[in-house]
């Protein structure tokens, strides 16, 4: 039973990360019609802002130690942070401690920053283009946004701790007499996604702008015909989207080290959610991500592995049984993206 | 052609269709060199094939340092590092027979498909005599493969999977490298008289068969110590996030989880057991411990604080205190600020040992070079006295169990060397069965 | 001639010339000359140009025609490969088995996968075939379909290659022991040595070369033929098609299924070059690739897949070649302080950073050659003919 509640947390951790990813992803293909294939690239440099502020928070000035020696024998630099030496060793070490938190407050600037550039220097020319033309340019894009990553931080993953107070594992299922420990970090980013999925369906359903842009979605032409600069708010849309896919990489930084090509590791997979949910759909994005997160789980479980190599294929294996009984997926429109 | 007849048999020389038409002669014009790409300039070209995209860029990089520098040695700049310790001295620090040595490079991107063509490449078009490098079995047999026919020498690099001198053997092929028989056979009592003989193992693998013979080996070495295999659970190569196969290891009744991981899963599965606080679990009474039998200094960096405590082996380490060690980490240390990671090492060592085989053959004929590689022992390389074997081209030198460090001093500090197993407990028979079921062959020259 | 119009003829004997010259063309620097790095003149770079081509050529067939993006066409790649390394196993390392089975079994593979994706358009049929692609992939990177049956089919990460244990039952004596056609041999080759420089005529890539212009041959056919105008029919409007009472199903599957035992001889070819046939071929940046050789070259028109094919190959295979040391001496003319900046920026295009090189020409061209390279080519020698047939790509599906 607690390995069964363990398996269905697993599933809809992976699923949180999945869902964040493909809700920005339709909201871009919602609002813009453009399909963005450098949204991995939003999420990698998302954890890379993880990575950047734990660095710039550990920057630290370096001293000569003559009794120690290095590997090659010359005298020891030793390193000692900025943070500490202003702040002192508790204050200083709290700060650059939660550096990870930190970096969600810090990426903001940078993801609207990229996304606003990405949108109004590329992406803005292809909205008139074919389908096929915007996937290879955001890919090209995405590849350009990778390799830069690469050069500047290495191909090797870069360890991102979380607090020292949420790295450890929690206690859960006291009451209910089961004994369940799950990472303390991996239940913040559940509901931190969580938070994020409400925030974002509030937003479109409670404001104005919001409202707007869910009548553009609809129907872009005749919101133009009413005055309401459409495009300005699609920027907008285009940034959200981009701070969301940013903070999905920013709290993932702890779970798995994050590397150069991460963003393209979850970009095949984010898309086979947002297609599997429904093209345009919102809530069928967010659904199919947990959906898949928790079948993923499920497969890698040696009791529902029902034949072997079940867990290498599973994603894929329901994709096809989901778009063959469901043509537009689980909640997708019609019309959409079908020619 | 004619080496044929003795491998097909005679069974089926009646069988023959169509196959006879003569082969114009025309199309043989590159038999006038007496073997693939004879060196008749001034110079000799030396192909590095090494993943410089893709997840193991950071060690295919490492391994190109390693191999400029051989290279420098070989010309005779430099301090020469362990041409000095080497205990042949057939090099002179004139080039290699006298001509200077030249490189290429290229990028498998750790894919069969790629490596395979970038080593064409060196060798159709910039005449490389030889291939070292490389970062994962998988492209190393298909590498090895494609030297055996084209009649140049490989030099395998990284490669840990039993099968790379074992069913994949090649004639031309040479590994430095351990495998994963070595560490299974170097852990295992380390990891008995640490944890105790009574002790139960979950192993994760990768799927792939670089797990597969790992696991095997690990598994075998440590059941004969008494250890009890409670289940081996095949990972997918594209994970990225093992918890869903690490949560059904809590209520296991395991003690010990052995990760058949490297790379970036490795950096994965470890991070996420740790996540799940294994490490602070008792089972059975006793601390549950992790192992990861093959450790890289880069992926160590890679886990970071996560390593710590935590056991597994490796080829070389640079805090070793031999003579060859150390004049090769000076001389690596003083030209990229950074002591060298074992793959380097490897590619290093493979690349003076090529070049002396060449000077003691006297040709770079693959044929004669692998002569004397075959069966030649030396010292002075680090590891201590080495052998590589004749009769499967691997070579036997003692193997490093190592330990993460705790509280590391600094980026390159992450692993300590707990034990050096001597080379005497890592040998086996060529006939092995985790090693049967290949053949050498006969060496190509390409003539 | 042939069938053909007069401008078609004459684009079918610029290939042919092409390929016939292409030892010659790709090996235009003196081999001592300080150019000689950018040569592509090697047998092996050379045979990647023309099965990429006869990929690229295939999957135009059916994405430049129908519009109907497919992302697992790696897949019947893969499969191709591997049907021909196992008949070099079973029967021997005669070619022609091999390869009439790597067609077969591609199209075999892509009436079922076809059948079953073109159920849906639009981007639920690219999921569809990149899910398959996807899910062939890690069955045969794992081999799962071997261990299922508890036998060796894909053997795994490594790669499929041929033993010397194995079968092999036409195989005689006097056999060769490398792929070959009636004991012509692919890997033989004549080495002509002219002043300078040195011309290299594989017997490989001439084989391939052959297959590329029957390719082209057969999508000049299919493109001017009654089936072609069906198919772009589908691509203009697959609503008004549907009206007419037309049934345009059987017309994309029999592209699908074309342009699958394309593929699946360009992965016959590949493994007659090189007897060895690995999962890496079907992932999905293979199938990416061939999208991205397709709208490189120009998508629709008939020369442009083979010249993405070979832009992007020759970027692959010289570029990543490009080390440090290299670019030092290129630019050591140059002040050293000004020389490392040049190095330092190169570097970042080079080398390791092929990828990077890669991705900029490719956002350069979508951006500003929405037609690809031979849009490119056609405003060079302004030849603007806006209404042209091979135009195609410039067109947008009616909405």
């Amino acid at each position: 039973m607690s390995e069964f509640i363990l398996q269905i947390l697993n599933g809809l951790d992976k699923g949180s990360a999945y869902a964040l990813i493909a809700l920005g992803l339709t909201l871009i293909f919602g609002t813009l019609g453009v399909v963005n294939f450098a949204h991995g690239a939003l999420f990698m440099i998302g954890a890379f802002c993880s990575v950047t502020l734990s660095r710039i928070l550990n920057a630290s000035y370096v001293t000569i130690d003559p009794t120690q020696k290095d590997f090659l024998g010359n005298p020891l630099k030793v390193k000692s942070s900025y943070m500490e030496s202003w702040f002192g060793p508790e204050v200083g070490g709290a700060i650059t401690d939660w550096s990870v938190p930190l970096a969600i407050l810090f990426s903001i600037p940078i993801m609207i920053v990229v996304g606003i550039a990405m949108e109004r220097g590329l992406i803005k020319h292809f909205y008139k283009r074919p389908h096929a033309d915007q996937i290879l340019v955001t890919f090209g894009l995405a590849i350009i946004l990778q390799e830069l990553v690469r050069g500047f931080y290495g191909a090797n993953p870069i360890q991102t701790p979380a607090p020292e107070a949420l790295s450890s594992v929690a206690q859960l299922g006291g009451s209910l007499g089961l004994e369940i420990v799950y990472p303390a970090w991996r239940m913040v980013y559940f509901f931190f996604s969580l938070a994020v999925i409400g925030g974002v369906f509030a937003f479109l359903r409670f404001t104005t702008f919001g409202m707007v842009v869910r009548a553009g979605m609809a129907d872009r032409e005749t919101v133009g015909l009413m005055g309401i600069n459409i495009d300005r708010r699609f920027t907008v849309m285009f940034a959200i989207a981009a701070v969301v896919a940013g903070w999905a990489g920013v709290m993932y930084a702890p779970i798995n080290a994050p590397n150069y090509h991460m963003g393209m590791d979850f970009l095949v997979l984010s898309f086979v959610v947002v297609v599997v949910g429904g093209m345009g759909s919102l809530p069928g994005a967010v659904a199919a991500g947990f959906l898949l997160g928790i079948l993923e789980s499920f497969a890698s479980w040696e009791r529902f592995k029902i034949f072997d190599g079940l867990d290498q294929i599973i994603i894929y294996l329901v994709a096809i049984i989901i778009l063959l009984t469901r043509p537009r997926g689980l909640m997708g429109k019609k019309g959409v993206m079908e020619d | 052609m004619t080496k044929n007849l003795t491998r097909r048999g005679v069974l089926k020389s009646g069988a023959v269709a169509g196959a006879g038409l003569a082969v114009p002669t025309i199309f043989t014009a590159s038999s006038a060199a007496a073997y693939t790409n004879e060196p008749t300039g001034s110079s000799v070209t030396l192909g590095f094939n090494v993943p410089q995209t893709g997840p193991y860029a950071e060690e295919g990089l490492d391994e190109l340092r390693a191999q400029e520098l051989a290279v420098e040695h070989l010309n005779g700049m430099g301090d020469g590092g362990m041409m000095n310790t080497f205990s042949s001295k057939a090099l002179k620090g004139n080039g290699i027979l006298g001509k200077k040595v030249e490189f290429v490079t290229g990028d498998t991107q750790t894919k069969s498909d790629a490596a395979r063509a970038s080593a064409k490449s060196m060798i159709e078009k910039d005449g490389a005599v030889m291939i070292n490098g490389g970062s994962s079995s998988g492209v190393a047999i298909a590498v090895q493969g494609l030297c055996q026919d084209a009649g140049v020498i490989f030099m395998a690099g990284l490669t840990h999977s039993n099968d790379t001198t074992g069913k994949d053997k090649k004639a031309n092929g040479f590994r430095h490298f351990f495998n994963g028989y070595m560490s299974g056979a170097a852990l295992a009592p380390v990891l008995s008289s640490a944890y105790g003989s009574d002790r139960n193992a979950y192993h994760l693998t990768a799927d792939y068969t670089w797990g597969w013979t790992q696991q095997e080996s690990i598994a075998a070495a440590t059941e004969a110590m008494g250890w009890n295999t409670v289940n081996n659970v095949l990972t997918p190569l594209a994970s990225t996030d093992f918890s869903s196969y690490i949560t059904p290891v809590l209520n296991s009744g395991a003690d010990v989880l052995v990760l058949n991981h490297y790379g970036g899963n490795m950096v994965n599965s470890l991070t996420n057991a740790i996540q799940f606080g294994l490490r602070d679990k008792v089972v059975n009474g006793k601390n549950f411990e992790i192992v990861v039998p093959l450790y890289s200094e880069l992926m160590a960096a890679g886990a970071g604080k996560n390593v710590e405590g935590v056991i597994g082996s490796m080829n070389w380490n640079w805090q070793l205190t031999d003579e060859g060690t150390k004049a090769f980490v000076k001389s690596f240390g003083e030209k990229y600020g950074r002591p060298p990671s074992n793959s380097a090492h490897t590619c290093y060592v493979q690349t003076i040992l090529y070049a002396d085989a060449c000077e003691r053959a006297g040709t770079f004929n693959p044929c004669g070079v692998g002569e004397a590689l075959e069966g030649f022992e030396f010292d002075g390389m680090g590891n201590g006295p080495t052998l590589y074997r004749a009769e499967d081209h691997q070579c036997f030198k003692d193997v490093l169990v190592m330990k993460g460090k705790e509280n590391p001093s600094n980026e390159y500090d992450t692993l300590q060397i707990l034990e050096v197993t001597p080379r005497a407990q890592v040998e086996y028979a060529p006939d092995h069965p985790m090693f049967a079921g290949g053949e050498l062959g006969a060496c190509n020259s390409g003539a | 001639m042939l069938g053909l119009e007069k401008k078609d003829f004459n684009l079918l004997m610029v290939v042919v010339a092409l390929s016939l010259f292409a030892p010659l063309i790709l090996n235009i620097f003196p081999k001592e000359s300080a150019f000689a790095f950018f040569n592509g003149g090697y047998p092996d770079l050379m045979q990647r140009f023309a099965i990429f081509g006869i990929f690229a050529i295939g999957f135009n067939i059916l994405f430049g025609l129908t519009g109907y993006l497919s992302f697992g066409h790696a897949a019947f790649l893969g499969v191709g490969s591997y049907a021909a390394v196992w008949m070099f196993k079973l029967l021997g390392y005669n070619v022609l088995p091999g390869l009439i089975l790597s067609v077969v079994v591609a199209g075999l593979l892509s009436v079922v996968i076809g059948f079953v994706s073109l159920r849906r358009s639009g981007i639920y049929f690219s999921i569809l075939t990149l899910a398959f692609a996807q899910m062939m992939y890690s069955i045969a990177y794992s081999d799962l379909f071997g261990r299922w049956l508890g036998i060796t089919l894909t053997n795994g990460e490594t790669g499929l290659q041929v033993y010397n244990n194995d079968p092999q039952i036409l195989m005689g004596p006097d056999s060769s022991t490398v792929p070959h056609i009636f004991g012509l041999e692919m890997s033989s080759r004549l080495t002509l040595p002219v002043g300078p420089w040195e011309f290299v005529f594989p017997v490989g890539y001439y084989f391939c070369a052959i297959f590329l212009v029957i390719s082209f041959y057969l999508s000049i056919r299919i493109f001017r033929s009654p089936f072609g105008l069906m198919l772009r029919a589908v691509k203009s409007n697959n609503q008004r098609m549907t009206y007419t009472g037309l049934n345009p199903r059987p017309y994309t599957l029999a592209a699908f299924i074309i342009s699958g035992m394309y593929a699946g001889l360009a992965g016959g070819l590949l493994a007659s070059m090189d007897p060895l046939a690995g999962a890496e071929r079907m992932y999905w940046t293979e199938s990416g690739a061939v999208v991205i050789m397709t709208v490189l070259g120009g998508v629709g028109t008939l020369i442009g897949p083979v010249l993405g094919a070979g832009t992007i190959k020759y970027m692959e295979n010289i570029i990543s070649k490009m080390n440090e040391k290299l670019l030092h001496e290129w630019f050591s003319f140059l002040p050293e302080s000004l020389e490392k900046a040049m190095v330092w920026s190169a570097s970042w295009f080079t080398g390791e950073g092929w990828h990077m090189t890669q991705g900029v020409v490719f956002m350069l061209v979508i951006i500003f050659l929405p037609g690809g390279l031979v849009q490119g080519s056609n405003k060079l020698f302004g030849r603007r003919k806006r209404k042209s047939t091979d135009d195609a790509a410039t067109k947008q599906p009616a909405e």
